[in-house]
């Protein structure tokens, strides 16, 4: 595949005009223009067929005093099948944001790697970062236009958060198949393992918390929707395999260490030892 | 379009060259320069329509001339190298492979357009070691010149150069390559007094060659006067951003709010 000189070029190895035109600041948009088929929506599919691809689970994010922290497990099903024990979920967007992925892992990989490349693009080209609303906005618009796969069976629902600059907070977005993008107040949770964790984060998160305690309840709701939830991955101590956790502040996305992340997830176990529910 | 007269090639070519040098002698000059920990941009140009820009990772663009027509080819320029990181990989990228693209680019706009392009460009990529930074000059006509050490664009850059090549030196630290760069920008072509050029008016920035991923950073504020404060023990920039919230692109030198 050489992109850099299609058809009618003045001379071969020149940009093409494409390239030359001015006006977009979207990468998506110009991708969409000169080679679509790298665009994942973009692919024509066999008409009425369904396919096993590994699927990615639970993420959970919610709101501290001063930011947002989005965690995920680290598990990739395919069926009843474990396909991945260590995949990550959560990936940092740009400085201020991350998304978590749920639904055909391959797919929404691919979905976080042209979002990263489109705030970057912009970034460069404008010489500015983009608002929050119009990061949401744009993973929106990357949604609707892998409705057709979704509608074969190859969903990608994310779950978006970020620091906003303006109003000196965290907030998150979640998605539906069809690209229709809803803030959250906070917390949420997407995935199979959504309902536990929801339900474990309404009875541990608290207006107000701090970082420390939210990274912690954050934690805890992934353990309860490992805990119920075959499809999501409970800490793996065994392993050293432990959950995925960003912190978005004013100073940017931070992804705690695994050191860090060990000391704190080996005392939620031994709390519940004996008080599996972790009852308090 | 009918021909009334014959003109001969090389006289066309000549006043094409002529009418585009003219152009970018007008504006104010550009230099590139290496330094022991990177690959600086120093433009006098006090507004903000840039003249110097990130492309990707390591690689930086600078532009002399006519503003539309290097934004164009700017904005062409991440265009091509975000999409061979995408389609490729990220160290795939390479500042060669741009410089050939905007050479054809230039080209053929000279050769086949009756406006040629009245700009200058130079695209640099940082490399892990000094000897690898890699500093291409391309002029309006799409030559282009693969350069060590420093380059000067722009109006009066006979002056300039005389300048930098008396002191620049390799392996100079940032503070004393910025101090020989605004001294060459200041230079009077007519060998008179240079001027003075304070901070806010320069617009610069550095490929820094120890940092990961994105090494693009403007040079702004109080770090920029620092550094060009020759009497200031600041040699270089900070190689960690300031948790300033905002653009991290930008080293500014003020303290980050609690």
């Amino acid at each position: 595949m050489n992109r850099t000189t299609p058809a009618g070029d003045a001379r071969a190895g020149s940009l093409p005009t494409a390239y030359l035109r001015p006006g977009s600041a979207s990468f998506t948009e110009f991708v969409a223009g000169v080679a679509p088929e790298l665009l994942p929506g973009r692919r024509p599919l066999p008409a009425g067929m369904s396919l096993e691809a590994p699927h990615g689970t639970t993420i959970v994010a919610a709101e501290f005093a001063g930011g947002v922290i989005v965690a995920g497990d680290r598990r990739a099903t395919m069926g009843n099948l474990i396909a991945n024990r260590d995949m990550e979920k959560v990936y940092a967007a740009d400085e201020y944001s991350v998304v978590g992925i749920a639904g055909t892992a391959g797919i929404a990989v691919e979905l976080v790697k042209l979002y990263q490349v489109e705030l970057e693009h912009y970034e460069k080209i404008e010489g500015t970062i983009m608002s929050l609303e119009g990061k949401a906005n744009r993973l929106a618009s990357m949604i609707r236009g892998n409705l057709g796969l979704a509608m074969q069976g190859l969903t990608v629902v994310p779950m978006f958060a970020g620091f906003d600059l303006d109003e000196g907070r965290g907030r998150i977005f979640s998605y539906d198949v069809t690209g229709g993008c809803y803030p959250e107040r906070d917390h949420h949770s997407i995935g199979s393992g959504s309902l536990f964790a929801r339900g474990s984060l309404k009875k541990l998160w608290r207006p107000g918390l701090g970082e420390a305690e939210v990274v912690r309840a954050c934690l805890e709701a992934l353990y309860d929707a490992a805990d119920d939830d075959s499809a999501t991955g409970g800490p793996d101590v065994g392993r050293r395999i432990w959950p995925t956790l960003a912190v978005l502040d004013q100073g940017g996305v931070r992804f705690l260490p695994d050191d860090d992340l060990a000391g704190i997830v080996e005392v939620i176990v031994a709390h519940r030892r004996g008080n599996p529910g972790g009852a308090r | 379009m009918s021909m009334p007269f014959y003109v001969s090639p090389e006289q066309l070519m000549k006043d094409k060259a002529d009418y585009a040098r003219k152009g970018i002698a007008r504006g104010r000059s550009v230099i590139v320069l290496q330094y022991d920990r990177g690959i600086a941009f120093v433009a006098e140009n006090p507004q903000s329509l840039r003249k110097i820009s990130e492309i990707y990772d390591r690689i930086a663009f600078a532009a002399v001339g006519m503003y539309y027509e290097f934004e164009n080819l700017r904005v062409a320029g991440i265009r091509y190298a975000d999409l061979r990181g995408y389609s490729y990989d990220r160290s795939d990228v390479s500042a060669r492979g741009l410089a050939n693209a905007y050479a054809q680019t230039l080209g053929t706009v000279f050769t086949q357009e009756p406006k040629p392009y009245e700009i200058e460009l130079c695209v640099a990529e940082v490399g892990l070691t000094p000897e690898r930074d890699q500093i291409y000059r391309l002029t309006y006509d799409g030559s282009v010149a693969d350069q060590h050490g420093f380059v000067v664009m722009g109006g009066a850059s006979g002056a300039a150069e005389e300048r930098l090549k008396a002191g620049w030196r390799e392996g100079m630290p940032l503070a004393d390559a910025l101090i020989v760069a605004v001294a060459a920008l200041a230079a009077d072509p007519a060998g008179g007094e240079p001027r003075a050029l304070a901070p806010d008016q320069l617009e610069v920035a550095v490929l820094d060659r120890n940092r990961p991923r994105r090494t693009f950073r403007r040079i702004v504020g109080p770090l920029l006067a620092d550094l060009l404060n020759a009497d200031s023990p600041t040699a270089h920039a900070p190689e960690v951003d300031e948790g300033i919230p905002g653009h991290h692109d930008t080293l500014s030198g003020e303290a980050p709010p609690n």
